[in-house]
């Protein structure tokens, strides 16, 4: 699996947009383009590998320093833009392994790289544009927390290709004392720890599982199905709220997300006395 | 995971609840409320098995000398006797303030 | 200054990393005013651990207060350190979220609510992975929204530090107090050691982790508001008076052409002395004006430092 990192974002990221490369004065690894969908033009997002990146630690689809503001200055360019008008979608195209490890990034701060992301796409839901997050490949820990994880609608492959996780299966393994074959029996019954794409789908999180044909080589009519739920996504986000509500209040976290919903009530009950 | 409960005799009452400890590494949390009849009840939640006699001597000595009703939870994450000892009586002083 | 051990101040000081977390939290409220919400007794607690053969925390390590912090309504948040290293699960991170729901609630109806964040935290609870990752953007959302109405503080006391998802939480908060025993990052030591290798970060050399993570080093680099030696009154003055200075006219993380610029200034081609980074021009809540107006700009010097 890991050989297909960054290479599922690069071919959708064309798929959809029908442009390749990065914005001028941008680092290659962040791939931007404003491309029409439905009947919006819509900015799209999208982090991949550059062998050739200036951060040794960042070069093999990480979110590193660079990718991270990049980020967040082409999200705030938008709503800043779109301030008086229409608000586009904005629309980030995940598959990232995680974010950089490195001294160099957290001597610089990562850590507000990342979150300087994170608030661009949060602002940017909050001021009304609908913030869509696509998951074509590998959706990490701190990489998808800063690109992806604060839209409005997530959507994912029904696909073995796919990955959101909070740790990859071998340091996670290692940390919680366990061989790899235990945390993946583990797994089968404590559905958060699941590394299936399809036990995530159980959390309520998701706003949809999509089923394409092929991945990593899509033909046009997973390209036209692609396009059309995401528009889809996108006029539902736009009749919702613009908070994260709706993570909370779908049918499956009704019953897996029980726990959160009775911790919501009890402190809403006791607030005032 | 093991889950064990132990019942007590007892005379007095107790004057309010306390809540003392941390359920971390080596430590334990001590839940204490009052009940309103004659007995303490003690549960035990632990993640270290095979323990149950140790914790009947500690909870045997611990209500030898205490005889309030009361229902006593104890969430342990392997603590040593000599520490759910320290907590329980820390639970009492809570109680006492 | 002189040697801390001998001098009188530091032997009369209270300790507030000493205090635990329950501890803390009450200590920054005026007297009687704090009140505990979803409280031990309320039982409410992960339903993931049990079944893994870890032991629940009643409170699931995550203590809710509200009350008035020098006058001005706040809630506090604290995270317990021991318990899982302070990791956030489904029920921890759901709590934290529903009380920054609830203050920002309370602003939209005119009452001003601010809330404290006692970070001390390894990030997201591994038992819990996806549950406690959802958390963290979740929280990270909710922070973004309160900050509009009312100050977020970002309190990093120690021992634990605040790493993992939540440093995200603390980077768009709107101030960050630090201790000099704090420490904040993304990637603690180890993972980085075992990510990117010994060379890259020996996690067994404890001053090359303060250098890089202490609260020191973040306040001279312009990531950290406030230091603050470890004196629980002077933490409780200085949540105070953040408070009272309301939210600041732009957050850290808004300031994205600012740090964009720093790092492109950066030469990657070999590791930094994290000194180096000292010369960059210090964004500082000292000088931040009031609530209702725009200050002019980032400050020039006017470092809040307490000693």
């Amino acid at each position: 699996m890991s050989k297909f990192t960054g290479v599922r974002g690069r071919v959708w990221f064309k798929a959809l947009t029908g442009q390749a490369s990065s914005m001028p004065g941008d680092p290659h690894s962040v791939l931007i383009a404003d491309a029409p969908i439905g009947e919006d033009k819509a900015r799209f997002l999208c982090v991949v590998p550059d062998p050739d990146g200036r951060f040794p630690c960042a070069r093999r689809g990480e979110v590193g320093l660079e990718e991270a503001y990049t980020l967040a200055a082409r999200v705030r360019e938008a709503i800043d833009a779109d301030k008086d008008s229409a608000k586009r979608p904005i629309i980030a195209i995940v598959d990232v392994k995680s974010q950089a490890y490195g001294r160099r990034e957290e001597t610089a701060g990562i850590h507000l790289a990342a979150a300087a992301a994170a608030d661009a796409y949060a602002t940017a839901r909050f001021a009304g544009h609908p913030v869509i997050a696509l998951i074509v490949g590998q959706a990490i820990s701190g990489g998808f927390l800063t690109h992806g994880y604060q839209a409005n609608r997530l959507l994912a492959f029904d696909d073995d290709g796919v990955l959101i996780h909070a740790m990859h299966k071998e340091p996670a393994a290692r940390i919680t004392r366990r061989t790899v074959a235990q945390l993946e029996k583990l797994a089968e019954t404590v559905t958060p720890l699941s590394y299936n794409v399809r036990d995530y789908a159980k959390l309520g999180l998701l706003y949809k599982l999509l089923h394409v044909s092929n991945a990593e080589h899509p033909n046009a009519e997973d390209v036209s199905l692609v396009r059309q739920e995401v528009s889809a996504a996108i006029q539902d986000a736009r009749k919702a709220s613009p908070d994260l509500s709706n993570r909370i209040e779908s049918e499956a976290a009704r019953v897996v997300r029980r726990a959160s919903r009775l911790a919501r009530a009890r402190l809403e009950e006791q607030w005032n006395h | 995971m093991e889950q064990f409960e132990f019942n007590y005799p007892a005379k007095h009452k107790v004057p309010k609840r306390a809540h003392v400890g941390v359920a971390g590494s080596g430590d334990l949390e001590v839940l204490l409320e009052p009940k309103d009849d004659n007995t303490a009840s003690v549960r035990i939640r632990t993640s270290v098995d095979g323990f149950k006699n140790t914790w009947k001597a500690v909870l045997d000595r611990f209500f030898g000398q205490y005889d309030r009703a009361v229902h006593i939870e104890i969430n342990d994450a392997g603590a040593t006797p000599g520490a759910v000892f320290l907590r329980l009586q820390q639970a009492v002083e809570a109680t006492e303030v | 200054m002189s040697s801390p051990i001998f001098s009188r101040e530091y032997l009369q000081r209270c300790s507030f990393i000493e205090l635990n977390a329950r501890e803390r939290a009450k200590s920054l409220f005026d007297p009687g005013t704090g009140r505990e919400l979803a409280e031990p007794f309320d039982r409410i607690e992960s339903p993931w651990l049990a079944i893994q053969g870890v032991t629940p925390q009643a409170d699931d390590g995550c203590i809710v207060m509200r009350g008035t912090i020098g006058g001005n309504k706040a809630t506090v948040i604290a995270f317990n350190g021991p318990f899982q290293g302070g990791g956030i699960g489904e029920v921890s991170g759901a709590k934290l979220t529903a009380a920054l729901d609830l203050a920002c609630r309370d602003n939209e109806k005119g009452s001003q609510t601010s809330a404290v964040l006692l970070l001390e935290t390894g990030g997201v609870r591994l038992q819990e992975a996806n549950l406690g990752l959802a958390a963290v953007a979740e929280i990270i959302s909710s922070i973004i929204a309160l900050r509009r109405y009312a100050p977020v503080i970002s309190v990093i006391a120690g021992p634990v530090g605040c790493f993992g998802g939540m440093s995200l939480a603390a980077g768009v908060s709107s101030y960050i107090v630090m201790t000099p025993e704090g420490r904040l990052g993304l990637n603690g030591p180890e993972v980085i050691e075992e990510e990117s290798g010994v060379e890259e970060f020996d996690a067994s050399d404890r001053s090359l982790i303060w250098s890089i993570f202490g609260g020191q080093q973040r306040y001279e680099q312009g990531l950290a508001d406030v230091l603050v030696n470890d004196d629980t009154d002077r933490m409780v003055n200085t949540v105070r008076e953040l408070i009272a200075k309301g939210v600041p006219a732009v957050h850290r993380s808004e300031q994205v052409d600012l740090y964009r610029s720093r790092i492109a200034a950066l030469d990657p081609s070999t590791q930094w002395e994290p000194k180096q980074l000292h010369s960059w021009p210090s964004w500082s809540a000292g000088s931040l004006a009031r609530p209702t107006s725009r200050s002019e700009g980032p400050a020039t010097g006017n470092k809040e430092k307490e000693q």
